[in-house]
């Protein structure tokens, strides 16, 4: 057990999982020489070589593509987008390839894939940076979902991405590489966590925010701030989009019986709309009040930092919705 | 039957065997016997696609039967073969029965891929078939991929990935070629150049020749008439021993002509090409007749023969006909299967509310 | 060979029924065996059965409309088949709500001594049988009065419920008037606060008229039935249940582990069923021109339900442990509130037993549901001051209520029993020795 970075915890996940099976591989932009655009994959190539750590060209549907088909033929390829941006031009591989194959297959061929890279807004990067991407990839059934939000998630969630059987979009964060947490290391033995799991990261009783990614370490400080004036707030993290702790969700909604679902991206079809439909759908009668979310601002991302910043979700308009469902004035 | 009526060639070929040393007269035989059951498969399909048996898409190989022969039949069992939706004689061609092609035609469990994929996914991945796929340029990645893998295990497969003329325009194209020719892949991109994109004449969207387009990625490129069994054959089985040993990428111009519209919802000829051009190539440039002829004038085939041969095949189609037509739909339960190969232990993996 | 398809009874004591829904449509391919529609009957919602194969050919009554048990409401038949035998005379569709004419053995009260054959006309093709498919799945939805809708959110809505504390009496807090969970904490506290309303003019809206449904049709019929023709007299008792409330402690502290809770009324049950084991004659049904003396017990409990009353049965309550028999009444009252009770779990009963101590009720008269020969009425457990050795005292007590048919019971004969019941209550070892 150790306390390392988000980036570090990344970096031995894929370390682990490439010594263990030599079907494994990485490929990317600037991940082989360059130590990886964020230097998740640094030392990585000095260890395993040029065969197992890839620099591509930029040709994202080109090796989005390439991707898909060496899992085709049974390899287990991690394809790194620099930033989830980029995967856009993917997309057609992402979805109507690799979300399709098994199925159009009738069972033939599976995709035991990863896609991962960072996802969402850092600072001041502009609208054509600053995307939360999970939408479109959860969106296909097919393609599993996983947005670690700590260091250990990231570890434990990324080993069992790799080994899961299917293509998985796995979700890092730009702004959650530097995150520091106890993470157990590799002479604590195999370390991995189920996808699927959700993950109290605050036990509360008053009201639910519930979220992912970069946004739980926001909604931390909200429940922090909250606590001074007497309100204990829960923060699930729901750490997997898809399999979804459904279980998880109600149980803190029977719990409080007020839920704030904060996310990352864009409110029209965002993720925490699906949160929101389970949660009027099978929670009803645990509501005392009306589910309200907290999302990005429905415009592209401005670069002006004050204009950033009101774009964004903040601790001020997450105590605001936590207000509002406990009808605190 | 235009196929098995037998005329004088109209250019009398000085010595009629020559170019067929390499193979047996059983060889040829079953060349020309492949090839019609090609053609009477595609006409069986369009046959029940017109009474309503087959639904959706159905995009018939009627025409380019000796491309799918003369790239394929040079292969070896561990080869790989990728295409796009027009699959149904490629899949044959590789190892997949006619029996469950047709059965997947008609959406029933006999199917290939038990009816949920349909006529532009048939799947044989145990004989190296890997599809079907219907984005126009979707596969060249994947054959990418293929070709990756075969060269990261250190095996002497090759990867062939058909694709259409218009497919070349494709980003991905371009993309995927660099890329094989960068980390010098395994992989043949065979382009089945017919002249048309659905209903686009190449010419008018491209400033070069077909066989020029792979130059500025480095991949090596030939050309071939795809309406000559013999001549596709032999380049292909030449070719593919030269990628077997290290060559790298390749990339071919099969010449070749489709005789029917680009899918069976769309015409034959009239806005986009003369319907005496279509006829024209049909007369002098079915693969059939070429290699028909060919075989006549050299004394390597007779009228009956050809007949029984015909005979022979169509007892075959008639056969994949009935069995896929007895074969019954999917069981509902299907609905929710393939779709992830690992049902996690936690978490809800369907959102409708309707499954788990 | 086409059929016709009958108003079945689905519930031993329905003489009508009403259409909820038709699952199939005219013309619709039906198999035998198929739920083909909802029928409210006296008691619940239940399924209608096809009991042949074809097609639906023709229905005789459209949703919401009523029909006599044993009247044709549809047929079944193949396509192009002549069907004009089996055509009522003058069929018409029956408009929602319309009652239809009562068929000419209408019940007789206390005529037939089995429950089921009461007071159904059927015709000799039909098969009343209970309904294949034992649980009717939908819920009748209570009427509406125009406008008015309580906003309150969904947590409060069952909390208020759960409670017993109507929505209309408690003030909410939220947005727009919403009531939400802390109103309905506050109102269990303490007394609603004075509203003083402004008043509007008189005028239609003041009022609305409420169909009745059903129950409430059958409720007032046998209650009146039973009122009438059976002569009643009542007799009541006041028992000291101090060591009832210590047993109840003691027996609560004892199932705290299983989750199990005993009521008050739960221990009357097990003492009344104790005691109608010593008295037979009143646990007795009248049979028109013999008395049924039962020898097991089987405790009819009133439920209040949405709409009216329902009396689930604890079977065997003479020998059933008391917290088998709370398990028991919970179980089945909750089902009966959601409309859910199979026809066998209401009839039958030897006795009934109706407690409206929750509500404050000091001392009530039941009346009593025939053939049975008695009901007691349960009111409330209160301290009240009391006269012991020439000293006032406080004790908790209870006063009870019987309500005796003097057909089947004589004055004597009840207080004998009431006496045996005052006895258990007031020492419950009693029912041990």
């Amino acid at each position: 057990m150790a306390s390392i970075t988000y980036r570090d915890a990344l970096n031995q996940a894929l370390a682990e999982e490439m010594a263990r099976d030599d079907s494994v591989f990485l490929m990317g932009e600037e991940v082989a020489e360059y130590d990886g655009a964020y230097k998740v994959s640094k030392g990585l190539l000095d260890r395993f070589g040029d065969r197992r750590v890839v620099d591509t060209p930029i040709s994202e549907l080109g090796f989005a593509g390439l991707g898909v088909g060496a899992a085709m033929v049974g390899l287990k390829p991690v394809i790194e987008f620099m930033t989830f941006n980029f995967s856009l031009l993917a997309l057609d591989q992402a979805i109507n390839s690799a979300a399709k194959m098994l199925y159009m297959s009738g069972g033939q061929i599976h995709l035991p894939m990863v896609f991962r890279g960072p996802t969402g807004a850092a600072l001041q990067l502009g609208a054509q940076h600053s995307q939360s991407c999970a939408t479109w990839y959860v969106h296909a059934p097919g393609i599993k979902v996983v947005t670690p939000a700590t260091p250990a998630d990231a570890k434990g969630l990324l080993k069992a991405a790799i080994r899961d059987e299917d293509p998985v979009a796995f979700m890092e964060g730009e702004l959650l590489y530097n995150v520091k947490g106890e993470v157990p290391g590799p002479e604590d033995g195999d370390f991995v966590i189920p996808l699927g799991l959700a993950d109290v990261k605050r036990e509360g009783s008053d009201v639910s925010i519930v979220t992912n990614g970069a946004m739980v370490h926001l909604a931390l400080t909200v429940a922090a701030k909250l606590e001074k004036d007497g309100v204990n707030a829960e923060v699930l993290d729901l750490r997997s989009l898809r399999p979804l702790d459904v279980d998880a969700i109600l149980a803190t909604v029977r719990k409080t019986n007020r839920a704030v679902v904060l996310e990352e991206g864009w409110p029209y079809v965002g993720i925490g709309a699906q949160i929101v439909s389970i949660i009027q759908d099978e929670a009803f009668d645990d509501l005392d009040a009306p589910v309200v979310r907290v999302t990005q601002a429905d415009i592209p991302m401005p670069y002006a930092k004050n204009l950033e910043v009101m774009a964004k979700p903040s601790v001020q308009r997450v105590v605001d919705a936590c207000n509002r469902v406990l009808y605190r004035n | 039957m235009a196929e098995t009526r037998t005329k004088a060639p109209s250019v009398k070929r000085s010595e009629p065997a020559k170019g067929l040393e390499g193979f047996s007269r059983e060889q040829l035989h079953s060349l020309l016997r492949d090839l019609l059951l090609y053609r009477r498969f595609e006409e069986k399909a369009e046959e029940a696609y017109a009474i309503g048996k087959i639904g959706g898409f159905c995009h018939l190989h009627i025409g380019q039967e000796a491309v799918a022969k003369g790239v394929i039949g040079p292969l070896r069992a561990d080869d790989y073969v990728i295409t796009s939706y027009r699959d149904h004689t490629t899949a044959i061609a590789k190892g997949v029965t006619p029996r469950a092609v047709m059965a997947e035609l008609y959406g029933r469990q006999g199917g290939a891929v038990g009816g949920k994929g349909g006529s532009m996914h048939i799947f044989g991945a145990d004989v190296g078939f890997m599809g079907g796929h219907g984005i126009v340029g979707g596969q060249i990645g994947l054959a990418t991929g293929i070709g990756w893998a075969i060269r990261y295990r250190g095996g002497d497969q090759v990867c062939v990935c058909l694709l259409g003329d218009a497919a070349v325009n494709q980003g991905a194209f371009l993309e995927s070629l660099n890329m094989a020719a960068v980390w010098r892949l395994p992989v043949i991109y065979v382009v089945e150049n017919n002249e048309y994109g659905m209903g686009t004449a190449f010419k008018r969207v491209s400033a070069v020749p077909i066989v020029e387009r792979s130059r500025g990625t480095g991949v090596p490129a030939r050309a071939v008439d795809g309406q000559d069994v013999i001549a596709t054959w032999k380049m292909f089985e030449e070719l593919v021993s030269e990628v077997r040993a290290g060559a790298g990428p390749q990339y071919v111009d099969v010449r070749t002509y489709r005789f029917k519209g680009h899918s069976m919802s769309d015409p034959v000829s009239g806005t986009y090409r003369s319907k005496e051009e279509v006829e024209r190539k049909k007369e002098s440039g079915d693969p059939i007749g070429v290699l028909r002829d060919r075989l006549f004038e050299a004394g390597l085939l007779s009228q009956s023969q050809l007949e029984a041969m015909d005979a022979g095949v169509r007892a075959e189609v008639d056969e994949a006909a009935r069995f896929a037509d007895e074969s019954p739909l999917p069981e509902a339960d299907q609905l929710y299967k393939h779709v992830y190969r690992e049902i996690n232990t936690h978490g809800r993996l369907f959102l409708d509310g309707r499954e788990g | 060979m086409a059929t016709t398809v009958h108003m079945e009874a689905l519930s031993p004591t329905m003489e009508e029924g009403q259409v909820v829904r038709w699952l199939k449509a005219e013309g619709a391919a039906v198999t035998s065996g198929e739920v083909i529609a909802e029928v409210e009957t006296d008691k619940a919602t239940m399924e209608l059965v096809a009991r042949a194969d074809g097609k639906l050919r023709k229905i005789f009554i459209s949703e919401g409309g009523v029909a006599p048990v044993g009247s044709v409401i549809a047929v079944i038949g193949a396509e192009g088949e002549d069907i004009s035998a089996l055509l009522p005379d003058g069929a018409t569709a029956q408009a929602g709500g319309g009652g239809a004419a009562r068929p000419a053995a209408a019940a007789e009260v206390g005529a037939p001594t089995a429950r089921a054959a009461a007071s159904v006309a059927v015709p000799p093709e039909a098969q009343p049988a209970p309904a294949a498919v034992a649980e009717p799945t939908v819920v009748v939805e209570e009427p509406r009065s125009d406008g008015g809708r309580v906003k309150a959110s969904p947590l409060a809505r069952r909390l208020a419920a759960d409670g017993g504390i109507p929505l209309a009496s408690i003030r909410g807090s939220g947005p727009g008037g919403r009531i939400v969970k802390r109103d309905v904490e506050q109102a269990a506290k303490e007394p609603a606060p004075l509203a003083r309303p402004a008043l509007p003019p008189p005028s239609d809206a003041d009022y609305a008229d409420v169909p009745l449904t059903q129950m409430r049709k059958t409720i007032a019929r046998r209650l009146v039935e039973s009122i009438g023709p059976v002569p009643h007299f009542f007799l009541t008792i006041d028992v000291d249940m101090t060591r009832v409330v210590d047993a109840r402690k003691r027996v609560n502290a004892l199932l705290d582990s299983r989750g199990i809770k005993v009521s008050y009324n739960d221990i009357v049950l097990k003492a009344t069923a104790v005691a109608l084991r010593q008295h037979p004659n009143c646990n007795s049904h009248w049979g028109g021109d013999h008395i049924r003396q039962f020898n097991r017990v089987h405790l009819g409990v009133a439920v209040a339900v949405d709409d009216g009353l329902i009396t689930p049965i604890v079977r065997d309550a003479h020998v059933k442990g008391i917290a088998q028999i709370a398990e028991e009444v919970r179980e089945l009252a909750g089902r009966a509130r959601e409309r859910k009770l199979k026809p066998d779990e209401y009839t039958g009963a030897t006795f009934s037993v109706s407690n409206l101590g929750m509500f404050g009720i000091e001392a009530f008269t039941g009346v009593i549901n025939p053939p049975e020969a008695g009901i007691l009425a349960v009111g409330a457990l209160e301290e009240r001051a009391v006269v012991e050795a020439g000293q006032v005292v406080v004790r908790p007590r209870m006063r009870i209520t019987m309500s005796c048919d003097h057909r089947v019971i004589d004055g004597a004969q009840g207080a004998r029993f009431l006496e045996t019941l005052k006895a258990i209550l007031e020492e419950p070892l009693t029912a041990l020795v």
